[in-house]
């Protein structure tokens, strides 16, 4: 482009600036879609974790992930939420926010909510006191140095405390919790922060069967208004709450589709079951 | 699991300890200043002004430990350089009273301090202007420890440096300002410091009431600090610091902006670092780039370890008790006590490792729950009596 050609650019009445755009977009899902992972490729040393992946998730959705260990499906989720770097490929929260361009706390802040695959809380901290913490309020140093629950928060809160059944460990410390419990209140965290997009990493880790069983009833319960993706090993699971299943193998999607589907797709055998067929 | 418990129980005694230290003092403070001040010197109640100055510089100790505290205690980062900004805000102070010898000073010049005409300056160095206004001066010897503070705090935490290697520039830091301030060049007295002081708002710094006055305003200014620095970590503020401290990742993920937060903090704790600074300067008398040696700030952290980190007035406790054991000590064998604060610092690690906060509260903890197991036995010997 020329000299002329990028002030003429520059100066169009039809656009805004780039610095005058408000950054504080709403998730737009007019198409249906809320998450674009395009030509996704992320390599360490050159050990391709990711490679040239493409998954689109619909809004809304409850999406499981499955894969063998490898396959990337933690790195796919540290790329969404920022903590890693991709070498190509792009990331779109919706039709216009590029995730990659954010940092961390931006996404959290965005909406995108993630449960870490080890139980991840403050615990040294109360139950109450970590809930508190990632309710969806500003984030902000001034704002917090003042920040007192509202009767709609501890209202919120309350119900999250009900739904993870955690009422009466409310006040007690959450490194003092069983790890099935940390698990539940890592996922009430979650939901205090209400937001559009939660990636889910293996939640029922360290379950019991009907532990297990109330967590894919609260999954499924929240798809629908919010859009959940999951990564998951216990195949039970996956078949009690998925409609669609994507699975991964060495960095790429080999196949999607309902679990029958993929059950008895051929490549998915061929690459599961391969080697004892 | 029981340590967790112990944990939660130091957060109720915690906020009762915020009467306590604030009463303790007050009273302490009001009681040493009428006994100087209204008793004869014969009587067995007389507190010496040697007694007031050193107990004044013993709670500017106090606020400089309360000021890592709130950084490591809370934030776990371990800063081995707040000696930096101690010495910066005590610089600050001595520069003030550095004006404030007018023409009194050896070689009798009304503007240039002594050293200065020593060196044969004939101008005041450009950063020495307004440092005869008190309230400029004061400005000063907090806004640039903070803003250094800030840069600092700034370059490391957006770059997400922590732990060992964060303790180990905090530690280059003070080391460098330590080199640049014993040279002659940059105009703050080299090695002699500044000293000879006169006095401070046109009072008398030899005179007792002008000590027990520093010594109040000192005991004034750390009774308020312990109270912001309360109020910070009660709100949910302080509580982020603490999710900062126990597992960083995820509070990002939270959506915190968890350097942001840090920056903060760390400008905070060297603004009250600063403040115990210049509140030093005047009770000591004198302020030299020793100061600023690394060994200095590595003490604070001793005490604040020896104290309990993460409770604030078990960082004053520590202060207190570890410099009266130092003036105790250095009396009686001045070579034996590095050797006895190192000792001190294993010993309190192997066998304290929460400080003696964390001592008291477990002797509390375990007081008051056999107390409860206690009245229940009666109560049981009552009923099956009844």
């Amino acid at each position: 482009m020329t000299m002329l050609e990028s002030t003429r650019e520059f100066w169009r009445r039809d656009q805004v600036w780039p610095v005058l755009m408000d950054d504080d977009v709403k998730v737009d899902v007019s198409k249906q879609v809320i998450l674009y992972v395009e030509g996704l490729s992320v390599s360490f040393d050159g050990f391709k974790a990711l490679n040239d992946l493409n998954l689109y998730i619909n809004d809304g959705e409850l999406r499981c992930l499955i894969g063998a260990n490898g396959a990337g499906k933690t790195t796919l989720m540290d790329v969404i939420t920022g903590k890693t770097a991709c070498d190509t490929g792009t990331v779109y929260f919706g039709q216009t926010i590029n995730l990659l361009k954010h940092s961390e706390a931006e996404i959290a802040q965005l909406g995108i909510g993630r449960k870490f695959q080890k139980p991840t809380v403050f615990e040294a901290q109360t139950v109450w006191e970590n809930l508190e913490l990632a309710l969806k309020a500003s984030k902000g140093i001034w704002y917090n140095l003042r920040a007192s629950l509202s009767a709609s928060e501890q209202d919120l809160m309350l119900g999250i405390l009900d739904t993870i059944g955690l009422q009466t460990q409310s006040k007690q410390l959450a490194g003092a919790l069983s790890h099935g419990q940390k698990q539940w209140l890592e996922i009430g965290m979650l939901l205090a922060s209400q937001p559009r997009l939660l990636l889910i990493d293996e939640p029922v880790a360290g379950m019991t069967a009907q532990e297990t069983e109330r967590t894919a009833e609260l999954l499924t319960s929240l798809a629908g208004d919010r859009t959940v993706v999951v990564v998951e090993h216990d195949m039970e699971f996956v078949r009690s709450i998925a409609r669609t299943v994507t699975v991964l193998h060495q960095g790429s999607v080999l196949a999607e589709g309902t679990m029958d589907d993929v059950q008895n797709n051929r490549d998915v055998i061929e690459v599961y079951l391969g080697e004892e067929a | 699991m029981s340590f967790l418990q112990r944990a939660l129980n130091a957060g109720r005694f915690g906020r009762q300890s915020t009467t306590w230290v604030v009463g303790l003092l007050f009273a302490v403070t009001l009681y040493a200043s009428v006994c100087n001040l209204l008793l004869p010197p014969e009587s067995m109640f007389y507190v010496s002004t040697y007694t007031i100055t050193l107990l004044g510089k013993y709670l500017c100790f106090a606020l400089l430990a309360l000021s890592v505290d709130v950084v490591w205690g809370y934030c776990g980062v371990l800063s081995l350089g707040h000696g930096a900004f101690f010495a910066l805000g005590g610089y600050g102070m001595g520069m003030y009273l550095m004006r404030q010898i007018g023409d009194r000073g050896v070689y009798g010049n009304p503007e240039l301090p002594d050293f200065m005409v020593f060196l044969n300056w004939d101008t005041l160095p450009w950063y020495w202007y307004g440092m005869d206004q008190f309230w400029f001066a004061m400005l000063m010897a907090v806004a640039v420890p903070g803003l250094l503070a800030f840069v600092f705090g700034w370059l490391a935490f957006r770059s997400r440096v922590t732990g060992v290697y964060l303790s180990i520039m905090t530690q280059a830091l003070t080391y460098a300002l330590m080199l640049a301030f014993f040279r002659n060049e940059m105009g703050f007295g080299g090695n002699n410091g500044l000293t000879d002081f006169k006095e401070l708002l046109g009072f008398d710094l030899q005179a007792d009431t002008t000590r027990v006055a520093l010594f109040a305003v000192t005991a004034m200014l750390l009774a308020l600090a312990f109270l912001a620095s309360r109020f910070i970590m009660d709100s949910r503020f302080g509580r982020v610091i603490v999710a900062i401290r126990d597992a960083e990742p995820r509070t990002r993920f939270v959506g915190y902006r968890t350097d942001h937060y840090k920056v903060w903090l760390f400008v905070y704790s060297a603004a009250l670092a600063a403040i115990a600074g210049a509140l030093y300067v005047p009770q000591v008398g004198i302020i030299n780039p020793g100061e600023f040696s690394p060994i200095n700030s590595i003490e604070v952290v001793v005490w604040v370890a020896v104290g309990g980190r993460g409770t604030l007035y078990g960082a004053i406790a520590g202060a207190l008790l570890v410099n009266y054991a130092k003036t105790r000590f250095t009396a009686i064998m001045p070579d034996g006590w590095l050797f006895a604060l190192g000792a001190l610092f294993v010993w309190v690690t192997l066998f304290l490792p929460q400080g003696l906060a964390g001592f008291v509260e477990k002797q509390l903890a375990r007081f008051k729950s056999s107390s409860k197991t206690g009245s229940s036995a009666s109560d049981l010997v009552e009923e099956a009596s009844s």
